[in-house]
């Protein structure tokens, strides 16, 4: 079994996961392979001692629960100590410099910081200024790569491959972190990327990427594989992004109605939290072609491949 | 006061279309000859073999921090700062705490240089009480206490009919009003230029348009009123080609652009280092070839380095709440050799009319010749000195100068000012 993970694991190199745009075609391979490994490991219970002894600090400027708890999870499960930051608890608020803060860390022994940020960039300055590993658990509209990751492994397992898929991004793009890691990795894997949103909540330039840009969603999603839901935020609409949230429910909101449209194989998936009656209708939420929770435990098995490959190589021995 | 002769230099002063190697003599504080020998022996002689003998350099855009700030930047190291890097004169934004808009704070600017001792510091007074855009500040009493031009600094006036009254009532004083171009409601929480970088690295953009829009609406002021407006650190294509059309119509407007502009683009923002956060931002290899384009073409009068000095704990921090700035006052000049005098877009003389003749002209003060009779403020520079751009070095009490690292060519070896012979200290 070790000798598979070793297999797997051979295309990293690296000290850091800030994103999938800087990511070579291998280590988003080794990543994908090693998640595979621990998602089939995690089915049988397993624990493993690749972080023994390690300490692992999820350091967090911005709330979360779900990417928080998976992340903690993912620590324990390699056996690692957890050790949980968040802004409101730290000395943040007292005025403390976020360089001085994440100095303080490194001097407390921390091996692999997980950081989340609402400034982009924020990871690659920790990953700049300190001696540890660092993983990007979202930072800002820019990168939220293992959530990037997560959707590429549960597009795989149901489709085969990405190859060829046609994928539509579907929301608030520019604001979107997840649209982001998602279009860096879909093309990487070779997927044809859609992003359909209102014109607003799609950024300038953004067909630059090589992306198809649309703000018609009941023509796209006849002709996709895979329709990726993502939040939307309620606030934007205060700022005058759209006019309401019955318009954009109506305009890009993915219902049953919409749903007859698309092929009947069509993979659903949301990053989550969803706003059920908003962006997805409860019916498609829990439908049939939903792998929203499937995301959800890939979502582990991605933060595991993440650990181990940065921080774990070698510790097979002892396990 | 010592009678000096600056020997065997060549002279480039474009106010009087001058480029030739002659001797400048120096007595009472004025230029007393160029060439031709007085009927007096120097008390000191200066070897000016191989350097360059122009009008003393002017910086029209520092903000020194002080009163306020003293720990980014005071009068007197910025003005260390400034002599050391060639300058004899800057003129200094009121954006300190409490601001420039009253007589005795103006006078406190200049009283701070004239204590420091090294150069001119020529104060720009507020547009408005407390640089708050609502009620015009006592010009008269500004200009009465040695205010030079006015501005808002980096707080735009945004209402429209202030920013008429301002260029109406500026002109009993001949005085420009200096116009930082920025409609705010299209900048807000903008971090650097809105563009295809912006968009990968999921950071909030400030719009061309939004700097262009005030441009616009400034040009049709001054066009309303008679009014003189210069625009401070242009930064896009689009604000040029305004500049140029009202200049043919021949409105009394002025333009000025900041080394960082020309030097570097949004690119550097890829490496989300704060020390490339700066407003207006930087922006796209278009807009540089266009800024470069107007310096040539004589739509951009003016270059000044915008000196911004943010003390570093300041600048350590994330990118949405590091402040906007540079500092520029030590790399301005061989920066602009590197960028406009290398490649061949302005010659030595072109580069003085921008850093010494237009903005003594758009000040209104008398500097910015050698002609014999008028004050001596004098820059001696070595045109072929190479070396390479070190902060840690820099007179100035900050450190964010984007340029670290820089091999370079140019810099000052003497100022003169009013008189006083200042010789520069070397680099290593």
């Amino acid at each position: 079994m070790l000798s598979q993970l070793r297999e797997a694991a051979r295309g990293w190199s690296g000290r850091h996961l800030l994103g999938l745009e800087e990511l070579p075609a291998e280590a988003l391979e080794a990543l994908l392979q090693t998640a595979e490994f621990f998602r089939q490991s995690n089915d049988e219970q397993r624990q493993w001692d690749f972080l023994k002894g390690k300490v692992v600090i999820n350091l967090f400027f911005e709330d979360s629960t779900r990417t928080r708890t998976s992340f903690a999870l993912a620590a324990r499960k390699l056996s690692a100590n957890v050790v949980e930051f968040s802004s409101k608890s730290s000395s943040l608020s007292k005025g403390e410099s976020f360089t001085d803060t994440a100095r303080n860390l490194e001097a407390l022994g921390a091996d692999i910081v997980v950081v989340r940020h609402k400034t982009p960039g924020t990871p690659h300055l920790l990953g700049k200024y300190l001696n540890t590993c660092v993983l990007n658990a979202g930072d800002g509209a820019h990168e939220h790569p293992t959530q990037g990751l997560l959707d590429l492994l549960t597009v795989r397992q149901v489709k085969g491959s990405c190859k060829g898929l046609n994928v539509v991004l579907v929301g608030d793009i520019a604001h979107s972190r997840v649209a982001r890691s998602n279009i860096w990795g879909l093309q990487k894997l070779g997927a044809h990327v859609i992003v359909c949103g209102p014109k607003t909540l799609v950024p300038r330039h953004i067909e630059r990427l090589g992306v198809e840009v649309s703000h018609d969603l009941d023509e796209v999603i006849p002709r996709c594989d895979v329709v990726n839901i993502l939040r939307i935020q309620f606030e934007r609409q205060r700022t005058g992004l759209f006019p309401s949230i019955r318009e954009y429910a109506h305009l890009f909101g993915v219902d049953d109605r919409r749903l007859s449209l698309a092929k009947p194989d069509v993979l659903i998936l949301a990053p989550g939290p969803i706003n059920r009656g908003v962006e997805i209708s409860s019916g498609v939420a829990d439908g049939p072609n939903s792998r929203i929770l499937q995301q959800v435990s890939n979502g582990l098995a991605v933060r595991m491949a993440a650990m181990y490959l940065v921080a774990g190589q070698g510790m097979e021995e002892s396990a | 006061m010592k009678r000096l002769r600056l020997r065997g230099g060549r002279v480039v002063d474009p106010s009087q279309d001058l480029d030739a190697s002659v001797d400048v003599w120096i007595e009472e504080g004025k230029i007393a000859s160029i060439d031709a020998d007085p009927d007096w022996v120097p008390d000191e002689t200066v070897d000016a073999s191989g350097l360059l003998i122009v009008p003393g350099l002017i910086d029209m855009h520092v903000h020194l921090r002080e009163p306020g700030y003293e720990a980014d930047e005071t009068i007197a190291s910025g003005t260390r700062a400034a002599v050391e890097s060639g300058f004899t004169s800057l003129a200094c934004m009121p954006d300190g705490d409490p601001a420039v808009d009253n007589q005795a704070s103006a006078e406190f600017v200049t009283l701070q240089a004239h204590r420091a001792g090294f150069c001119h510091v020529w104060p720009v007074g507020a547009v408005t009480k407390g640089r708050s855009g609502q009620e015009l500040s006592e010009m008269g009493g500004l200009v009465d206490g040695g205010a030079v031009a006015l501005s808002d600094s980096d707080r735009p006036v945004a209402n429209a009919e202030i920013m008429r009254r301002a260029l109406q009532y500026a002109q009993m004083f001949d005085t420009a009003i200096l116009s930082h171009a920025e409609v705010s409601e299209l900048t807000r929480a903008g971090v650097m230029n809105e563009g295809f970088i912006s968009m990968k690295l999921g950071m909030v953009g400030m719009p061309a348009a939004a700097e262009e829009i005030h441009v616009d609406r400034d040009i049709h002021l001054a066009q309303l009123t008679g009014g003189r407006v210069h625009f401070q650190s242009l930064s896009c294509a689009g604000s040029v080609a305004s500049l140029r059309r009202a200049k043919e119509a021949g409105l009394r407007v002025t333009g000025e652009v900041n080394p960082h502009h020309l030097a570097l683009t949004e690119e550097a923002l890829t490496s989300f280092d704060s020390v490339y956060k700066v407003n207006p931002p930087l922006r796209t290899g278009e807009d540089v070839a266009a800024l470069i384009e107007g310096l040539r073409d004589g739509t951009i009068d003016v270059l000044a380095s915008g000196h911004s000095p943010r003390a570093t704990e300041q600048k350590m921090r994330e990118l949405d709440l590091a402040p906007f700035g540079v500092i520029g006052i030590e790399s301005l000049l061989p920066v602009a050799v590197k960028t406009l005098i290398e490649p061949g877009h302005l010659d030595w003389s072109a580069l003085v009319q921008c850093l010494s003749v237009n903005p003594a002209r758009i000040l209104g003060i008398d500097r910015g010749t050698l002609r014999p009779g008028s004050v001596a403020d004098v820059t001696l520079l070595d045109p072929e000195e190479r070396w390479v751009l070190d902060p840690s070095k820099f007179h100035s009490l900050s450190r964010n100068c984007p340029f670290a690292g820089w091999a370079v060519r140019g810099r000052a070896r003497y100022v003169v000012v009013q008189g006083g012979l200042f010789r520069c200290s070397p680099r290593d």
